[in-house]
């Protein structure tokens, strides 16, 4: 018998994640990609991958989350981020507290239970500024690839500050700025600084229960982490997989564990 | 005047089409109408796929009446003088001077239920009207301009009256209104309550509602009768006890109605607060209410959670949201919005009238302060025996809106239920975005179920 008993699958805006986990609850396979236009092709396709690989029949539940959630036929249940976030990471670090998880398309602060539920919760308004894609954009502007981001911003000598949260505009800022030649890495300082304080004040409107956790594509970034923490005046930390904490969340909800 | 001349100038004046259309074929062919949606309503099949009951019956008498309303409002001017109000303005002494009544906020929420809002405010945005006003502004000065309406026509107002107690914008855009109208504005400046009024507060409020009697008096070519003002009064009184009656029915398990059939059924008592007919209509509907309550009939067919609305809805999603809810078993039973045309009704006393309308004007929820509607939240949750409460931060109603962080924040740290911000805009569809705002809703759903 199949070792499978439950998979979890994040269809976010940016990235698809799944995560298949034991009746213990640990992760005995996942899978990512980047989101194709048709998300539900291309979740059945990797689904199938990922029963194949741990040989598991289609017994297993499948869990939904993540702005794709409801496209997915095979799901027998779909939850939102919200819960399967806070699930995800209180499962892996054990621990309740202040999560804040950046994702492609918005950003969220949830306080997590004693029990590993959502408590309270509050996300980016209604644009998109503060969230991963604010950076991915910027990146691209600059020529930066993503995962070099955090790492040069924090080498940065000098910070440019960067007035525009609206993703649109701040591109334009950073146009100009080149123009003035500024170095490239300040202006990366300074876009982080400017996606932290959008990330800090949500954080202080739901209130800080130590630890602050961070989850999401965004957590593998140096520069987010430290600043949070500079910002917050707290520690920071960090589950071992972050970006696939909504899905691992999703297959915790589906199994006993 | 000689008899043609008699019959030229009754042409003229409107009274004519008055007559034929409205009062002959008008009236008789809503009546028909009703009948047939009544019909309807009893033939209805039983929907078992449906999260909701059947809708209720007198519904079909609600839109006889506001449909009559507004069909009146075609051929009235000539007629009868007319006047434009703002929601919150003292309108019983216009009312017992006959004039007739056009509220421009409920008509711009008509125009967002039919979801011609956003078209019918662009009209007013290429004009150079900023998208940062009012949508419900935005809609009427659009309406205007363009004489674009779901209600057919809109009659020229012969007065204005705008009073402050519900916001600062009316205050601008009645101005506008009297430029465009060429006629008489009457203010009705409210000072802004912390506490209870003062008695300064409530003859200064007082003197300003006599004014407007006087101007009114003056336009109408008449002077008031106090027995017709009396009765007025009476009915005003009596409708807002009956609407308030009619929304703490759902005190009871499971709710009879939702908050979203009160948006709708709320229509009478802000046009027509004041008139018998609305007296009769909500006790038609506290009756077919109680009806319900007796065989422990829910607006939703699975209550299992209840859920508080503050700030205005958002018109154009009420019947999504509705349905959205009412899958997951949460019902909205209560709102502060319409919650607001009935509280009140105990001040109203049609022995001492204008000072009476005095402090009532002066005490609407939105002219109060924000630690008044955090308690009036707080005690709808202890008398609604509420399991969550939604906060619309409405773009367009800021004094609605200011406070609601802080309101959410204790809401949810001293009663322990989870509480919503959701942002969108009372009319304005371009200021919702729905994937996030189903996402946010669902959250709060599954934080619901977490506690139980």
């Amino acid at each position: 018998m199949s070792k499978v008993s439950s998979i979890g699958i994040d269809a976010g805006s940016t990235t698809c994640k799944l995560v298949a986990i034991d009746c213990d609850g640990a992760i005995v396979g996942s899978r990512l990609e980047p989101t194709e236009p048709r998300v539900e092709i291309q979740m059945e396709r990797m689904l199938a991958a990922l029963r194949d690989e741990l040989e598991a029949g289609p017994e297993a539940p499948v869990i939904a989350t993540g702005y794709g959630r409801k496209l997915i036929k095979e799901a027998t249940r779909n939850v939102t981020e919200i819960t399967c976030h806070a699930r995800g990471v209180f499962r892996a670090l054990g621990r309740a507290g202040t999560l804040i998880d950046i994702g492609g398309q918005d950003s969220k602060v949830i306080q997590v239970g004693d029990n590993g539920r959502p408590v309270d919760f509050m996300m980016n308004d209604k644009c998109a500024a503060g969230t991963g894609r604010f950076l991915e954009h910027t990146a691209a502007r600059l020529g930066v690839p993503v995962d070099q981001l955090g790492g040069r911003a924090l080498s940065a000598r000098g910070e440019e500050a960067i007035t525009s949260t609206c993703t649109v505009f701040a591109e334009s800022e950073i146009i100009s700025l080149i123009a003035r030649g500024a170095d490239p890495d300040s202006i990366l300082r300074g876009l982080h600084r400017s996606l932290v304080g959008r990330v800090i004040s949500m954080v202080r409107n739901v209130g800080i229960v130590t630890p602050l956790m961070l989850s999401g594509g965004v957590a593998r970034n140096d520069a987010v982490r430290t600043m949070i923490a500079e910002a917050a005046s707290e520690e920071v930390v960090l589950p071992g997989e972050p970006q696939l904490m909504g899905a691992y969340g999703a297959a915790l909800l589906g199994g006993t564990a | 005047m000689s008899e043609s001349d008699a019959l030229a100038h009754y042409v003229e004046s409107n009274r004519l089409e008055h007559f034929v259309n409205y009062e002959l074929v008008g009236k008789s062919a809503l009546r028909v109408q009703r009948w047939r949606d009544q019909w309807k309503l009893k033939r209805r099949k039983p929907r078992p796929d449906s999260p909701l009951s059947p809708p209720l019956q007198c519904v079909a008498y609600m839109k006889e009446i506001m449909s009559r309303h507004y069909l009146e409002g075609r051929y009235a001017s000539g007629v009868r003088k007319v006047a434009w109000v703002t929601s919150g303005a003292p309108t019983e002494p216009l009312q017992a001077l006959g004039y007739f009544l056009v509220y421009p906020e409920n008509h711009a929420a008509l125009c967002g239920v039919r979801r011609k809002a956003q078209s019918i405010a662009e009209e007013a945005e290429h004009a150079g009207w900023s998208r940062d006003i009012c949508s419900y502004a935005r809609t009427d000065i659009g309406a205007m301009l363009s004489g674009k309406t779901p209600a057919g026509r809109l009659p020229r107002p012969d007065m204005l009256v705008c009073c402050t107690n519900i916001c600062q914008t009316v205050l601008h855009w009645y101005r506008v209104l009297a430029d465009y109208f060429e006629c008489p504005l009457v203010l009705i400046d409210t000072p802004f309550l912390y506490d209870e009024a003062h008695d300064h507060e409530v003859a200064y409020v007082k003197r300003q509602i006599e004014d407007m009697i006087h101007v009114a008096e003056e336009m109408a070519g008449t002077t008031l009768d106090q027995a017709r003002f009396a009765e007025v009064m009476q009915n005003a009184r009596r409708g807002a006890e009956l609407w308030l009656e009619v929304l703490n029915r759902s005190q009871n398990r499971p709710a009879p109605m939702t908050a979203f059939d009160g948006f709708i059924h709320m229509g009478p008592i802000v046009d027509m607060r004041g008139e018998a007919v609305a007296v009769q209509y909500y006790e038609r509907m506290l009756h077919e209410l109680d009806a319900r309550i007796a065989r422990g009939i829910g607006a939703i067919k699975n209550e299992r959670y209840r859920v508080l609305w503050d700030n205005l809805p958002i018109w154009f999603k009420i019947g999504e949201f509705s349905k959205s809810l009412g899958e997951h078993g949460v019902n909205v039973v209560a709102s502060t919005y319409t919650y607001a045309w009935g509280e009140l009704a105990p001040m109203i006393d049609p022995n001492n009238p204008l000072e009476s309308m005095a402090r009532v004007y002066l005490h609407p929820i939105l002219n109060r302060s924000t630690g008044h509607k955090l308690e009036a939240m707080k005690k709808m949750v202890d008398e609604f025996q509420l399991d969550g409460v939604i906060l619309h931060s409405d773009r367009s109603c800021k004094p609605y809106s200011l406070g609601q962080i802080d309101q959410r924040d204790r809401l949810s740290k001293t009663l322990g239920i989870p509480a919503l911000l959701l942002e969108a805009d009372h009319n304005d569809p371009r200021d919702y975005s729905n994937e996030q705002g189903a996402n946010r809703l669902e959250a709060f759903i599954e934080m619901m179920e977490a506690r139980g």
